[in-house]
């Protein structure tokens, strides 16, 4: 009795634990596609928001595009490579995805992107990853990109700046791969028409306390060039406060932007003015950008005061995969060749401007220049003074001069006295 | 110390260990039933024991690993299958080292990335300028030496200092290889990291595809696994063992325990380097990433989920960990599921420290077999 | 006599080079290198405030109490909350090391009492605790970055000789720092409780067998050295702002620090901090790529002299 009751009892185990590992593929009724984000780690409060860009993207649709229900497979990473590789192995081989959009940071696109590579029958959009070297270096044949990279993103921000006078500037910035796209964008043009960044501070990930990278700016500057995310911008922000400095600043795309102007705690009167640059802004004028604001409002009653660059990121790149949908009328046979020449082609109005892809399968599109602004109920805002369309990853240099350049580096690239 | 100070430091261990009555641990060694009139019958000494010991679990796990990657799907095989081999290789050179040696290390998971960097260093890479370009079966015993040697001398860092401390030693050094990884272009490639790293091809197997992947990752878990189980029998394991338990009567009886306690240190390391071979190569990649802070834990995490007074303990808990990763986002209100694999991690600790096999263990005896001799070990 | 000149040696081997390298760097731009050592010294009273509480708990208890980081971003979100709704800084500081000192009570009763004796396993479950705790402060605080709104007369900056502007914040957090150190050392050497928690760190057993309630007092220590690292959350907050990720980050600062000056030792936490506080200042104004390396180099170097820590005894 007891020897039949242990084997019955551990046949049962066995034979559950060996269909829970086998797994098993579902049969398709609706058209899914991966959506990788992340919801962990550094960007995990911006990640949610890349997800309700994506939603609001497919809502637009009322969840169709091409004839067929789309339905999201949602998978997350923590912004590490690896994990996004696994999550995106997961949505195509587990889940058998035909189309795969993500992911949200820089290194974990150039990952994403080798691995595109070794599923071509697969076409993987981006998310939000900025990196220059996910479609510049080695690039994928099935891996598109809408949204113009980092380095994209602050071209026309030296004219600007040698606008205001700031001809000398010091650099502070994070030291890792998406400051330096950001700085090559700055200082391409910034270089070329005679303004000089005298050095750079490049500081560790993770560093919290910027007292003595403070001690180091030097007292003959017009300016500081402050190329720093999230917390660490607040962090850097008031400890210059704290240490008496009152130099202007001009920030990257991710040091005054929603997250930093709404930190909660007491809103600091020096941070009005620095300007800074980007694929969007709060405060575009235009009635797309108005619709896309109170659109994401309207759905979203726990998110962010105004969409932020995840949010909207998402939405294109999500709103491109549809719309090349609706152009085919899902057909997605034969490789998904008529897929990707509709993407190829794909050429709309978003909300903060035009969206297509250049031959690189890289986004082409509108820098705004802006400047933080008081709003008339004390709140702060990016507001935008000046649109720069039509720009592309050689960044408004000659293609030459821009390939015997190379991608931004430390030391690429430079101009001091 | 010099190779024949070592080699004296452990023949003294052997001899000293025979004769004596104070035997080190008592419950070291599973007992062996053996097999009734085994001298009787003219079978080899080590068949007979062997037969002895294999059971039909043991024979049914073998045939279920074995035939695995042919009634799974390829995803299940490489994602869940190869990985939960190689991340259980690292983890069990923790539950060696930590279950057997009693010294838990944070760093099994910094040795297997330094493996893995120096795979991709000596061998071929996306970054020229860093990688030597030399053929795998030389990148790849150098980098496993590399590691070892690093291992070793955490391990000499760690014993000098005692108990406790090791858990926060080996924590700092951890944290520090993943800033220099993190920081240093010239070598680690900084943040990003370097790609491009493929398995090789052999014999027209082709390494990278999921079932060829998963057989060599195969192979090295069961090279390990019996490694382990083979040293815990062996006089160096028995003294480790005698070490984690009372390290002033091993020193009184005349071992050298701080060598012991770095040749642990060792061939955990090379546990650990082979596992970090066998990620860099499922990955195809390696970063910083790869070795930070949270990767440390859940190494940590998968050795005590699965029991880490059990070798098989740590492949129990690699499986669960990556069936937890992977399906998690599918089964559990998605934002909190980090919340969940550590409250899993919390219950087990609290409630059945000897992770999921302790509980196997207490479900068996209650459903009526009685508790195994071999489960026993030193009373908590 | 060898034993001195070994000393003598030791010491020549490391305030050489320093002593070379000030002359350097005070000849070659002296605001720096001055700016740079007050810096240090208030960054390394930060750290001091964080660690103390953990080499309290660590001492006595030998409980690597690894969720010592949560407590610290615990301590900081309800000081910020007491703080906005009250509007009074001081309060918050209050806030935080109540609130810190109440989740530590709560784990050392209900948890950490049942496995005395089992170091690994109480190391585990602090782990676990960590995790857990972590995720459900983002659940329920988000991931937004909270500053907080110290008083008019710490903020802004104050002029110091030779270095000029010198944020006022970071010289009351020495201050601070100074203050709370010296409560500590005499609460520990000059009170009863004091006496006998030095009693149970270097004999735990005769402790007991002298009649002393020894849960109580391990409930006292855990509750301030929780306390304190709520308190140094709300302090560490003002000048660093908080987010999730924080936790991580003084949990492994004040490892470092507990490592290198020595378990159980205030004073040891003092010196570690220090060390550890100017090594990071340094490290970032004059060779920043590896600044945070250094600091476990130094550990690493530390440890190769001192197995124990400068101050540590045996265990």
């Amino acid at each position: 009795m007891k020897a039949t009751k242990r084997l019955w009892i551990r046949t049962v185990v066995g034979a559950a634990a060996a269909t829970a590992l086998m797994g098993s593929a579902w049969a398709q009724e609706t058209l899914k596609i991966g959506l990788l984000a992340n919801l962990e780690g550094p960007f995990a409060v911006p990640g949610q928001d890349g997800y309700r860009g994506a939603d609001m993207a497919l809502k637009e649709k009322n969840g169709m595009a091409g004839g067929k229900k789309i339905e999201f497979v949602k998978v997350s990473s923590d912004a590490t490579p690896d994990k996004a590789v696994a999550m995106t192995r997961k949505a195509v081989e587990q889940d058998k995805v035909q189309i795969m959009i993500g992911p949200l940071s820089g290194d974990e696109g150039i990952a994403v992107k080798n691995y595109a590579k070794t599923k071509p029958d697969i076409t993987f959009i981006n998310g939000s990853s900025g990196a220059q070297a996910t479609t510049l270096t080695d690039p994928a044949p099935n891996f598109y990109r809408f949204n113009t990279e980092g380095a994209q993103w602050l071209v026309g921000l030296g004219e600007h700046a040698l606008s205001k006078g700031y001809k000398r500037t010091f650099l502070i910035s994070e030291d890792y791969g998406f400051p330096y796209s950001q700085v090559q964008g700055f200082m391409a043009s910034y270089c070329a028409k005679g303004g000089k960044v005298i050095d750079k501070a490049w500081v560790p990930l993770g560093t919290k306390d910027y007292a003595s990278v403070i001690a180091k700016i030097p007292k003959d500057i017009d300016a500081l060039v402050v190329v720093l995310g999230g917390s660490d911008a607040v962090n850097f922000l008031t400890q210059y406060e704290q240490a008496g400095g009152n130099k202007p600043m001009i920030g990257g795309s991710i040091t005054v932007d929603q997250t930093v102007l709404n930190y909660k705690g007491k809103r600091r009167e020096s941070l009005l003015g620095t300007m800074s640059a980007g694929p969007m802004a709060d405060s575009i004028d235009t009635p797309e950008w108005k619709k896309f604001v109170a659109d994401y409002k309207a759905q979203f009653k726990d998110g962010f005061p105004s969409p932020s660059l995840f949010a909207y990121l998402y939405y294109i790149n999500t709103r491109a995969t549809l719309e090349a949908l609706d152009t085919v009328k899902g057909d997605l046979s034969n490789g998904q060749k008529a897929y990707r020449e509709a993407l190829q082609k794909t050429n709309f109005k978003g909300p903060a401007g035009e969206v297509k892809i250049d031959a690189n399968r890289n986004g082409v599109g509108t820098t705004y220049i802006t400047e933080v602004t008081k709003a008339p109920d004390g709140s702060f805002y990016n507001k935008v003074v000046k649109t720069v369309p039509n720009i592309s990853q050689t960044l408004g240099l000659p293609e030459a001069d821009f390939k015997k350049m190379g991608l931004g580096s430390r030391d690429v690239p430079d101009c001091r006295k | 110390m010099s190779a024949a100070q070592w080699r004296r430091a452990m023949n003294s261990a052997a001899t000293a260990a025979a004769p004596t009555t104070a035997r080190p641990a008592p419950s070291a060694r599973p007992a062996s039933p053996s097999a009734p009139g085994v001298d009787v019958i003219a079978t080899p000494t080590w068949l007979s024991r062997l037969a002895a010991r294999i059971r039909l679990r043991h024979l049914v796990v073998l045939a279920a690993v074995v035939l695995y990657p042919f009634v799974a799907s390829p995803f299940f095989t490489y994602q869940i299958g190869a990985q939960s081999l190689a991340l259980g290789l690292i983890a069990l050179s923790l539950t060696f080292l930590g279950g057997y040696g009693g010294m838990v290390s944070l760093a099994q998971m910094t040795i297997a990335g330094l493996a893995g960097y120096l795979v991709a260093i000596f061998g071929t890479s996306s970054m020229v300028s860093i990688s030597l370009g030399w053929p795998w079966w030389l990148a790849v015993p150098f980098a496993l030496l590399g590691a070892t040697v690093f291992a070793a001398a955490v391990g000499w860092l760690s014993v000098r200092t005692e108990g406790i401390y090791t858990i926060m030693i080996t924590l700092a050094i951890g944290v520090a290889f993943f800033y220099l990884a993190q920081q240093n272009y010239t070598v680690f490639n900084g943040f990003q990291g370097l790609s491009k790293i493929a398995a090789p091809e052999l014999a027209g197997i082709d390494f990278r595809e999921p079932v060829g992947f998963y057989f060599v990752a195969l192979g090295c878990a069961l090279a390990g696994y019996f490694l382990v189980k083979h040293l815990v029998r062996a006089p160096f394991g028995v003294a480790l063992q005698g070490i984690r338990d009372n390290p002033r009567r091993m020193e009184s009886l005349g071992y050298h325990v701080t060598a012991h306690r770095v040749a642990a240190y060792a061939v955990a390391g090379l546990l650990a380097a082979v596992g970090g071979v066998l990620m860099v190569w499922y990955n195809g990649r390696i970063s910083p990433g790869t070795v930070n802070l949270a990767q440390m834990i859940s190494i940590l995490v998968i050795a005590v989920l699965g029991g880490m007074k059990h070798p098989i303990g740590a492949f129990v808990g690699a499986v669960v960990y990556v069936l937890l990763q992977n399906f998690a986002i599918d089964l559990f209100v998605r934002e909190r599921f980090n919340l969940v694999i550590g409250g899993v991690f919390l219950a087990i600790v609290l409630f059945s420290p000897d992770g999921l096999l302790g509980l196997w263990a207490k479900l068996r005896s209650s459903l009526g077999r009685p508790e195994i001799s071999h489960q026993k070990r030193r009373p908590q | 006599m060898r034993e001195q000149r070994k000393k003598i040696a030791l010491w020549l081997l490391f305030a050489g080079p320093i002593a070379v390298f000030s002359v350097w760097a005070v000849v070659d731009n002296a605001p720096l290198y001055f700016k740079t050592l007050l810096n240090g010294l208030t960054l390394a009273s930060l750290y001091f405030l964080v660690a103390s509480g953990f080499t309290l708990v660590f001492g006595l208890m030998r409980n690597v109490n690894l969720a010592h980081g949560s407590l610290y971003l615990l301590g900081a979100y309800v000081g910020w909350i007491v703080g906005e709704n009250t509007g009074s800084w001081l309060l918050a500081v209050a806030a935080g090391f109540l609130s810190a000192a109440v989740l530590g009570l709560l784990m050392q009763v209900f948890i950490f009492r049942f496995m005395e004796g089992q170091d690994l396993r109480q190391t585990l479950v602090t782990i676990g605790l960590a995790i857990v705790f972590a995720d459900l402060m983002l659940w329920a605080f988000g991931g937004e970055i909270y500053t907080f709104d110290p008083p008019a007369w710490i903020y802004g900056s104050t002029v110091l000789p030779v270095v000029e502007k010198f944020p006022t914040y970071r010289i009351a957090v020495l201050l601070a720092a100074i203050v709370i150190g010296i409560g500590l050392w005499s609460f520990l050497a000059r009170t009863r409780i004091g006496m006998m928690i030095r009693a149970g760190v270097d004999d735990r057993g005769m402790l007991a067998a002298s009649g002393v309630n020894v849960q109580l007092i391990f409930a006292v220590t855990f509750a301030i050295g929780a306390g304190l690292a709520g308190l140094a959350g709300v302090v560490g907050g003002t000048a660093l702002s908080i987010s999730p990720g924080e936790d991580t980050r003084y949990l492994l600062a004040s490892l470092v620090v507990v490592i290198v000056g020595g378990m159980g030792s205030v004073v040891g936490a003092s010196i570690g901090a220090l060390l550890i506080g100017l090594a990071e200042q340094f490290g970032l104004a004059y060779a920043p790529t590896y600044s945070v390396v250094f600091t476990f180099v130094i550990m690493v170097v530390a440890l190769a002299f001192r197995p124990r820590g400068i101050m540590g005894r045996a265990a």
